[in-house]
């Protein structure tokens, strides 16, 4: 340790700003992460099919040159289909990791600088909240309130807030503890420009990085959810809600249930990847 | 150096005053006394969330236990019944009261008490959990240890890239595609159980193979990279090089430097990845149909029957409060510093 | 064969963060006779540890020995496979370590780590080793030998914990002991006895050693031979007399001039000003935990403490660690509110805590830390960090904000184009100028310095220093100087305040800090210091009176 920081000092090299590693795994990565957003985007204009349609005679078809994907339970087009459920499950999921990352880093920021009861009594009435398995909170939720996309959306941001607020506040008290910290306190500043000025630059980093991993955890509670009945509801459909329509075709391994759970997967495994071949810098951050 | 060593000092005094001042004489029973007091809070916060997220459902519960049907006068009955016309707040201490008694109350849906629907279901569902724990907790710590023995090499990399596809899809995927493998291409299990049909070894084999299995690799996954990681930690401290300037072997560092002190972290790794068991149970036992615990609960969902999800979710609560308290006491109990 | 160690055209390559690979050893040859002790002596950065791993076939994580060729005892090491170099650690060669409590594990009893070399090379029975272990003990004048090792490390002290991790590595009887800066991390009053029980076994065994560190004066106690080093070269390599007195290589003289600051040029006839004391410390109690009615922290760390300081004078606190004076700074900022007690600033008294003190008072006040690492943002520009004062307390902004950062620049001799660099992109010195300006762009009357030179190298320290007094000849400035280095303060202050264990123990003036010091614990601080002479140790005579009494080990 004490070796790399002597030598940056003695090699006074500047960090060159473009010249990160960009390995091929997060290249690829990242591309596929970026073409899933642009379908979930633009998914009207290039799905061949309408999604409500039923465009074959035969259900559970096989992968044919008129249904790349094959076609559902009741003959719909799968590719249409999951294109679609592309805007669910990405977009539940992205706004609820949002709101999660929003509350949590504010929270925890604050409750670092702070500290005193205010920061006790915090994280110990959200560890407490974590002490609900996440499954069955959501259960609860959706048993009381019932589902809609928009109490999907708060469910999970709220499901996953706890998380959110634990790894900042982590990482906001060690920054506090900082020198600079001090100094800025000394020097008279408010708590808002301790928070925004001083800890938020130090923390974004690996709070980014966080952002990625609660949305995967986000995108597979989602479709668990969808996948027992209890997200998103028909007439709409993403990709969790697919597989569970389709489960009937599984005895027979039907392309219906296996490409859904492939689009889930190439998202999940890319997000996962992608953290894990950031360029270095950032991911140096996220590991002190 | 100054001002860090002074202030090393300071939380050393601090800390062994805190202590004098409960006048208990051993840290541990005190950190042990601390953890089980934090728990018992805990669930107690955790009870009073799930009553009230249970409490929100928009409109009369008793008008919809009755249906649009039914007369204002048996309304109001049900109400005084259910003691609906009180105060949230006191509805709450009944209930608590009532857990504590062993009373779980009566299901809305077919008047049967919780305890007796519950009873059989949970014995069902710790059977697959126990058996996935047997099964997978000895292979996720070789696996993890070994991982981290051998970084850098091929063996590593292949265990760190299975777990991370694993972890990165849900558990209904494994699965199904447990299902794909063993029942649909190779044919020796089959696609579903039904744990009423056992009548031979051979009979319950097939029964738990899938659920096992699947529940296996999810937890495993978790388990493995957790323990990697722990392990890894220890090894890059300053004790385990001073081993090797002994001229100690790779072995000896891992298992005599590293492990002793990767206690308290591995024992947190696996009781958080058992944890996982009690949401992964959900998906599993409805994809197998299995009659567990967790399958009793979806289906109360779907009915609203809130004193059945209650109860359930509680039961899960304790579950994970029990397992992440043990942990903690392990790490406590494991930490020379305490001795 | 004549020489124990033969070191060959030694190169080290080391991977960067960013995965560049730099050579950080270029071109390293020397030798070690039997029985010889030999001392690296450089900055940090300049190899001497890496240097010195190598004599074990080591290199730490992301190095590895790029060419050259390291002889042990005639037979190659560096080329050996694994299995066999580690054969050959804790038997011929043994180490050191500069933190002896981060080197000892945790989870296992003292004796079982002490012995484990015999155990892993099969050296002994357990029970001889263990009854050499004891012996050890005492050669090493540890307290309590026969019982020290049932311990676990957490419940020795630090001054301890060095000598039985010396204990470790005389075990296995090896030719050569490599010591890593054993001594950095105590206070000089333990230093003196860890270095004495070193230098005893070693003589008495006839072992030779490499010596490890970047303190002159310690390495001349004990060392045969000096190897001077600076960015992975050799500069000068000479017996120890000959490095300190006759020092040939430019680089060496630097060294030893740093080691010695020029003290400062007192202004002893400024005729006594009638005028209030700029700022005046009365009966400060403070510390953690909750405070009684009785107005005492449930931890004292400061217990009533007062003293005054004049303007344009400057006032050092001196004291080992744990004393209380870094606490003592951040009382006086209101950055812990004392439990008891006043700070008055030019007679006003100033808020315990700094939450209510004014956006003047505060200004007047600044504080200047220790490690420039962390004192400065490294998310944020130069020119942002300075920036921030200037708009906060002056309400600066645009071209006018800009021309004063240029100034202050300027006034701690940086480059102006260093405004858009990153605090991570300078160097330690130039990091604590920065942070130096940035108390400067407040406009303070009074600056806390709170061990602001530990960080540094010497001679950065030394130029830092000379800043300092620089700047207070032009901004007729005032500093209270918190340091454990006598040295230091020396060169700095007119008035010196000793500490222990949260009290003051005198005021006295740096000049007369040598023996005739008023109290007995001063008397040891200070007769303590190393001195560049090798035969200081041998001739230094403490009171064990004394040294019992004021030791916490």
């Amino acid at each position: 340790m004490t070796m790399f920081l002597s030598l940056s000092n003695t090699q006074k090299a500047r960090p060159r700003r473009f010249g990160y590693r960009i390995s091929v795994v997060g290249a690829v990565s990242f591309l596929i992460i970026a073409a899933w957003t642009l379908v979930a985007i633009f998914a009207p204009y290039i799905a061949p099919h309408p999604v409500g349609d039923i465009v074959d005679f035969d259900f559970f078809g096989p992968v044919s040159a008129q249904f790349p994907l094959g076609t559902d339970y009741l003959g719909r087009d799968m590719l249409s289909r999951i294109l679609l459920g592309a805007r669910y499950t990405v977009g539940i999921s992205l706004a609820a990791v949002c709101v999660a990352c929003f509350c949590g880093v504010t929270l925890g920021m604050t409750a670092a600088v702070i500290g005193g009861w205010f920061d006790r009594g915090l994280s110990r009435m959200l560890d407490a909240l974590t002490s609900i398995p996440s499954k069955i909170l959501a259960l609860v939720i959706v048993a009381a309130v019932g589902t809609s996309i928009p109490i999907l959306i708060v469910t999970l941001a709220i499901i996953y807030t706890p998380g959110c607020y634990r790894f900042a506040r982590a990482l906001a008290v060690n920054i506090n503890t900082m020198d600079y910290v001090t100094v800025a306190r000394a020097r008279g500043e408010g708590i808002g420009y301790l928070i925004r000025s001083e800890i938020l630059p130090g923390i974004i980093g690996p709070v980014l990085a966080d952002f990625g991993l609660r949305f995967v955890f986000i995108v597979l509670l989602l479709s668990s959810m969808s996948f027992l009945g209890l997200g998103v509801q028909p007439p709409f459909a993403d990709w969790g809600a697919l597989v569970k329509e389709n489960i009937g075709g599984l005895s027979f391994a039907a392309p219906a249930v296996i490409f859904p759970s492939i689009a889930i997967a190439t998202l999940t495994i890319s997000v996962n990847l992608l953290i894990d071949n950031l360029p270095q810098k950032i991911r140096d951050r996220s590991e002190q | 150096m100054g001002a860090e060593g002074s202030n090393l000092r300071v939380q050393g005094i601090h800390y062994h005053t805190s202590l004098k001042g409960r006048s208990m004489n051993s840290p541990i029973l005190n950190l042990v006394a601390e953890r089980i007091i934090v728990a018992v809070v805990t669930l107690l916060f955790v009870a009073f969330t799930i009553f009230f997220a249970t409490e929100m459902l928009p409109g009369d519960v008793a008008e919809i236990l009755l249906g649009q049907a039914a007369t204002p006068e048996a309304v109001a009955g049900l109400r005084t019944a259910m003691n609906l016309d009180e105060p949230a707040v006191l509805r709450f201490m009944y209930w608590i009261g009532n857990l504590f008694t062993g009373d779980l109350g009566v299901s809305y849906v077919n008047k049967m008490p919780i305890s007796d629907l519950i009873g059989g279901r949970l014995v069902n569902s710790l059977k697959l959990a126990g058996v996935t724990a047997a099964i997978s907790v000895p292979i996720a710590l070789t696996l993890g240890i070994t991982a981290a023995i051998l970084r850098g090499t091929i063996y590593d990399r292949i265990v760190s890239i299975i777990t991370i596809a694993v972890i990165s899809v849900p558990e209904f995927m494994v699965a199904t595609l447990a299902v794909i493998v063993f029942a649909v291409y190779l044919g020796w299990l089959p696609a579903l159980s039904m744990a009423h049909e056992v009548t031979s070894m051979g009979g319950l084999l097939k029964v738990f193979a899938m659920p096992v299995i699947t529940l296996s690799f999810v937890i495993s996954a978790q388990m493995i990279r957790m323990t990697r990681a722990a392990v890894l930690e220890t090894l890059n401290t300053a004790y385990v090089e001073m081993a090797l300037l002994k001229g100690a072997s790779r072995r000896r560092m891992v298992l005599h430097h590293a492990l002793p002190n990767a206690l308290g972290p591995i024992v947190n790794a696996v009781a958080l990845s058992l944890s996982y068991l009690l949401g992964g149970v959900i998906i599993v036992e409805t994809i197998f149909n299995y009659p567990g615990i967790a399958k009793l609960m979806l289906d109360a969902v779907s009915t609203r029957d809130l004193p059945l999800i209650q109860s359930c979710a509680m039961i899960f609560c304790l579950g994970y409060l029990i397992l992440i308290t043990i942990a903690d006491l392990v790490a406590i109990v494991s930490n020379p510093r305490l001795q | 064969m004549s020489n124990l160690v033969e070191v060959r055209n030694l190169r080290v390559d080391a991977k960067t963060d960013s995965g560049r690979t730099v050579e950080i050893i270029r071109d390293v040859s020397f030798d070690i006779a039997e029985g010889e002790i030999v001392a690296l002596i450089g900055e940090s950065g300049s190899g001497k540890t890496t240097i010195a791993l190598t004599l074990m076939g080591y290199t730490r994580p992301g190095c590895r020995i790029a060419g050259g060729k390291v002889t042990l005892s005639g037979r190659e090491i560096s080329n050996l496979p694994e299995h066999k170099r580690a054969r050959r650690r804790g038997t011929e060669v043994s180490y050191v370590p500069q933190s002896a409590a981060a080197s000892f594990n945790p989870a296992h009893k003292i004796m079982d780590q002490v012995v484990e070399v015999t155990k892993i090379h099969r050296l002994m029975p357990i029970d001889e080793a263990r009854r050499k272990a004891v012996e050890l003990f005492k050669a090493l004048a540890l307290p309590e030998p026969d019982t020290i090792g049932d311990r676990y490390p957490h419940q020795v002290s630090g001054g301890q914990l060095q000598r039985l991790s010396a204990a470790m590595a005389l075990i296995g009887d090896p030719k050569l002991v490599i010591f890593d800066e054993p001594t950095t991390a105590l206070d000089v009053t333990t230093q003196i006895e860890v270095l004495r029980a070193f230098k005893s076994v070693m003589k008495k065994g006839a072992i030779a050693g490499v010596y490890v560190s970047h303190d002159l004066a310690v390495v001349a106690q004990i060392a045969d031979r000096i190897i001077v080093l600076k960015n992975g070269e050799i500069q000068e390599v000479g017996r120890t007399q000959d490095i300190l007195h006759r020092p040939q290589h430019p680089y060496t003289r630097e060294l030893l001039e740093a080691f010695e600051p020029a003290p400062h040029g007192r202004v002893v006839d400024r005729p006594v000003e009638p005028e209030k004391p700029l700022l005046v410390v009365k009966d400060i109690v403070a510390g953690y935990g909750r405070v009684d009615e009785t107005g005492n922290p449930s931890v004292k760390v400061i217990n009533k403490v007062s003293f005054e300081l004049h303007r344009g004078k400057n006032l050092g606190i001196i004291g080992e660690s744990g004393c209380g004076k870094s606490t003592l700074a951040r009382v006086i900022a209101g950055i812990l509110p004392a439990a008891q007690g006043d700070v008055l600033l030019e007679g006003k008294p100033l808020d315990r805590d700094l939450r209510r003190r004014s956006r003047n008072e505060l200004r007047d006040l600044q504080i200047v830390f220790q490690s420039a690492d962390t004192a400065l943002n490294p998310a944020k520009s130069i020119a942002d960090i300075l920036a921030r004062p200037l708009a906060f307390y002056h309400g600066m902004s645009g071209q006018r904000r800009d021309a004063r950062i240029d100034q202050l620049l300027d006034m701690v001799h940086l480059p102006r184009s260093l405004r858009h660099r990153r605090p991570t992109e300078l160097s330690g010195g130039q990091k604590q100028r920065i942070n130096l300006a940035r108390a400067l762009a407040a406009d303070a009357k009074l600056i806390l310095c709170d061990e602001i030179t530990s960080a540094l190298d010497t001679v950065v320290a030394a130029a830092i220093l000379e800043l300092l007094k620089e700047l207070q000849r032009e901004h007729s400035l005032s500093y209270l100087f918190i340091s454990h280095d006598l040295s230091t303060v020396r060169a700095i202050c007119d008035e010196v305040v000793v500490m222990y264990a949260g009290e003051k123990i005198e005021q006295l003036s740096p000049d007369i800090m040598g023996s005739e010091a008023g109290h007995p614990y001063s008397r040891l601080l200070f007769s303590s210091v190393p001195k560049l002479d090798t035969g200081w140790l041998d001739g230094l005579e403490q009171d064990p009176h004394v040294l019992q009494a004021y030791s916490r080990r």
